[in-house]
């Protein structure tokens, strides 16, 4: 297909019937169903009953995903079939813009969280300012420093001696993963990941070209590098959450510190395994498929923005959540 | 694919495979009716047992629940969809296109709307109960005291908030991609107009939320401590990020409701639009201005000073716009050659009471005076001024407006009529005495009261079953209609009604616009 304006509006796309979103329907809403039903019987069950929720949770993710898988087969298929018009592939460009956009204000709800809680509610808690009445109510000796050494809890001696109610205990870390308590800057894993994940970046815009210029090889072997190293920062991401549990005694339960470091890194690993996913099966359509040509290459272009998106997220993140 | 040109399947399949705008429409509509109706019998519920002091008829834990599942439904079960239903609908007629952007995903959009109601009403069922948090789900409420069921309420919210990015993504991408040759932005309806702006604040704001609820889930099952002063959070954080979320919120409640009765008052005046330009811009700072006053209900946390001042006067300022919009509806009627069937009615009452809703907004956007009101009963008859006589008044003018074009059939209009009085009746029953005994002291969700609030709250629940009657006539007008309303096939079902939607057909066709329609 040309892109001519002329032709853009020639002809209307009237799709056929489709019976994907029930598909996708039944499978979101089991393993949804599935997942709160786990969560519920993890917290609140009576561990000695069997319940059947990871089966539901399992049925309905293998549902989903394969008719995930099939919904995009017919969406490439069509094109490939010269299907699609003009009209659809800027519909399908605003589609992922704007989804890509949703992603972002998510992530600003975690860092709006951690602003506020590092600057507002930390120096509260510790008696500061007008929020900080409370101190000697409730924390009496809590003070404030980032990464918590001491969570209130601990200030006022565990969650007996505590005024008011909570759910569970809260531990501060023995150490943190700020830039300042690493042994030595080579030993230092952040850095590593930044490195990779921007390098990847960088791959991904040199496959860009690669196709623009027509040239495969070039497409195939720069995107393929990129997958790999998209790989290597989620296995660098794994040994530094194990060193985190393992050594740094810094997990979930860390207070604060802990909630905001493994909610944003956490999120943002979980969209990098999503990117990198999206990208792999690109490099796969294009070594084992033949496809994408200099001209038409949205599903690889739709998944390189979201690769770049993912890199912007980290850059924030490697300065408000480790160096800063 | 444009070559097959096939009318609606038969049977069941139609509505579960669809992919046609109109199909998907009508089951927004017809599902967000059977939510305003379930909402509403869990609001009959509670006015009965508010119908007198002391303790009649539901324990208070239940009462709790009935006010959670009440605001729950009937923001994101009933209001919500039924104005995407009208989006899907009506968009496409309006600005010349054969129908919406993506429309399988539009379809999904729809359809995982009921089961993520059915899982939120399920949890009524469930041990511990339904949630009975409130419907803004205020921390330690919905994470250290919530009830199991908490769960499912979090991922019934997640699954709400992927519907509505889901749609309004179909709605940026079908407003900037599919508009016919000719239809430049600034010809295009108001209606389509406030839905993209709407579709904006949705795909800003739904995510936050999704970020708040995953927090909370977070909190309750995985030990973070985002909302627990013990760990070094706090609650109050809660309130931010949900008002964040939750003020855009509420315009993206009501700026579609601004678009109908743009589009009606100008039909029934016979006149254009006073100020179209003023409406556009006056849109766009509304939703602007929306984000920046989300503290406005957080008033009493204890805000450092500087917090309050700004959130007042930011808060203030939203006046101004909105003021804009009213004065041009105002000058729209003015010297107008103005008639009064159903839809203007309910166009001419939204206007009043709307306003009135937004006085006593305005009266609760002074900080040292919201200390007073807040939590009281103003609080309530203030959002229901807003919310039922702006949001739910205008889907009625929508509906009465649109009926003919989409099944070619009239309503009634003395049964109209009777529907429109009867609701304007029964509302103004039983919410204008509430400002009384809000500003009189009676605090919001709570099922017994003191003795000297008993004949306003009494007068209330007569009000609210009158409204509530009043809604089965509404359901009754619009069955009447499609099967044995009165034939008719005029394009233009109104006189004074403009736009490309009254220059086609009359039923509409399934496929409105094979090719593209010239708009000078
Ligand atoms: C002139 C514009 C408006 C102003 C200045 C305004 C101001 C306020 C303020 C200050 C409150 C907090 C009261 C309190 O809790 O103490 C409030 C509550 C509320 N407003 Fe408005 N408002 C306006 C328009 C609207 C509109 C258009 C809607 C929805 C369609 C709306 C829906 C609500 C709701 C739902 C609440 C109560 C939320 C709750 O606590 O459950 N308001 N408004
Ligand atoms: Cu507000």
């Amino acid at each position: 297909m040309t892109t001519q304006s002329s032709t853009e509006y020639e002809k209307y796309y009237v799709p056929e019937k489709s019976k994907m979103a029930i598909c996708a329907t039944i499978g979101l809403f089991l393993s949804t169903y599935g997942a709160a039903s786990i969560m519920n019987d993890m917290t609140f069950g009576d561990p000695g009953v069997e319940t059947n929720s990871w089966t539901i949770f399992w049925v309905g993710l293998f549902f989903f995903s394969a008719t995930l898988f099939a919904w995009f087969r017919i969406a490439i298929k069509e094109n490939i079939a010269g299907l699609n018009s003009a009209q659809l592939k800027k519909s399908y460009v605003l589609g992922m813009f704007w989804f890509i956009f949703s992603e972002v204000m998510f992530f600003l709800a975690f860092f709006g969280a951690l602003f506020y809680l590092r600057n507002l509610v930390g120096p509260w808690l510790a008696g500061e300012g007008e929020g900080g009445r409370m101190n000697h109510l409730l924390w009496e000796g809590f003070e404030y420093n980032w990464p918590m050494s001491l969570t209130p809890q601990e200030a006022v001696g565990g969650a007996a001696n505590q005024p008011i109610a909570n759910m569970g205990s809260f531990t501060s870390a023995e150490k943190s993963m700020a830039f300042g308590e690493a042994a030595a800057w080579y030993l230092w894993l952040p850095m590593w990941n930044t490195l990779v994940l921007l390098s990847s970046s960088v791959t991904v815009h040199i496959a860009h070209m690669g196709i623009l210029d027509g040239n495969k090889r070039k497409f195939n072997l720069w995107l393929g590098i990129s997958v790999v190293l998209g790989m290597l920062f989620v296995g660098l991401q794994i040994l530094e959450y194990y060193e985190a549990y393992a050594h740094y005694g810094l997990t979930l339960n860390s207070g604060i510190y802990g909630s905001t470091f493994f909610m944003l890194t956490g999120f943002h690993g979980f969209h990098v395994v999503m990117g990198m996913t999206m990208l792999l099966i690109q490099w796969l359509r294009s070594v084992k498929g033949g496809h994408f040509t200099a001209d038409d290459h949205f599903g690889f272009e739709a998944s390189s923005w979201y690769w770049h998106f993912v890199d912007v997220v980290w850059v924030f993140l490697f300065l408000f959540v480790y160096i800063l | 694919m444009g070559d097959h040109h096939h009318g609606p399947a038969k049977g069941l399949s139609r509505w579960l495979f669809t992919t046609n705008h109109k199909d998907i429409g009508t089951m927004y509509l017809w599902f967000s009716f059977a939510m305003f109706i379930l909402g509403g019998s869990f609001a009959m519920i509670i006015r009965a047992e508010l119908f007198q002091p002391g303790m009649q008829l539901v324990d208070p834990a239940f009462f709790n629940q009935m006010t959670t599942l009440h605001g729950l439904v009937m923001v994101f079960g009933a209001i919500m969809p039924s104005f995407v239903g009208l989006a899907n609908w009506m968009i496409p007629m309006m600005i010349g296109a054969p129908d919406m952007a993506l429309p399988r995903m539009n379809n999904w959009s729809f359809w995982i709307l009921p089961p993520a109601f059915l899982i939120l009403a399920s949890t009524l069922f469930m041990e511990g109960g339904a949630p009975a948090f409130g419907w803004t789900f205020y921390a330690p409420l919905s994470t250290t005291y919530a009830p199991p069921s908490v769960t499912y309420f979090i991922f019934s919210i997640h699954v709400l908030g992927l519907s509505s990015i889901m749609g309004s993504i179909n709605i940026i991408a079908t407003v900037m991609n599919m508009r016919a040759p000719g239809m430049t932005y600034m010809k295009m309806p108001m209606f389509v107009w406030t839905w993209l702006i709407t579709a904006f604040l949705l795909v800003a704001v739904m995510p936050v939320l999704a970020g708040a609820v995953t927090m909370m889930l977070m909190d309750i099952h995985f030990g973070t401590s985002f909302f627990s002063a013990a760990g070094g959070g706090d609650p109050v954080l809660f309130q931010h990020i949900f008002w964040f979320f939750g003020h855009p919120e509420v315009y993206i409640i009501i700026l579609p409701a601004f678009g109908v009765v743009s589009q009606i008052i100008p039909a029934f005046s016979r006149k254009p639009l006073f100020g179209y330009d003023s409406m556009v811009y006056a849109t766009a700072a509304i939703a602007f201005l929306s984000f920046v006053v989300w503290a406005h209900h957080m008033y009493t946390v204890g805000m450092p000073v500087a917090g309050e001042l700004f959130f007042m006067y930011a808060t203030m300022l939203i006046a101004v716009p909105t003021g804009v919009k009213v004065f041009n509806w105002v000058s729209t009627m003015w010297r107008g050659a103005m008639t009064f069937e159903t839809p203007m009615l309910f166009a001419i009452g939204f206007l009043v009471l709307f306003t009135i809703g937004g006085f006593t907004g305005l009266m609760l956007s002074i900080a040292p005076a919201d200390f007073q009101y807040h939590d009281s009963y103003f609080v309530v008859a203030h959002f229901h001024y807003v919310m039922v006589a702006g949001a739910v008044f205008s889907m009625s003018a929508a509906v009465y407006y649109w009926l003919p074009k989409w099944c070619g059939r009239m309503y009634n209009e003395t049964m109209g009529k009777t529907h429109f009085w009867i609701s304007f009746i029964g509302f103004n029953i039983a919410f204008f005495p509430q400002h009384f005994v809000g500003l009189a002291g009676m605090p919001r969700r709570i099922p017994d009261y003191a003795l000297q609030f008993a004949d306003f709250n009494m007068l209330s629940s007569i009000g609210a079953f009158i409204y509530g009657a009043s809604q089965i006539l509404f359901l009754y007008n619009v069955v009447a209609t499609i099967v044995a309303g009165k034939p008719t096939s005029e394009e233009k079902t109104w006189d004074g009604a403009e736009g490309l939607e009254w220059t086609v057909a009359t039923p509409a066709p399934y496929h409105t616009f094979e090719t593209p329609p010239q708009v000078k």
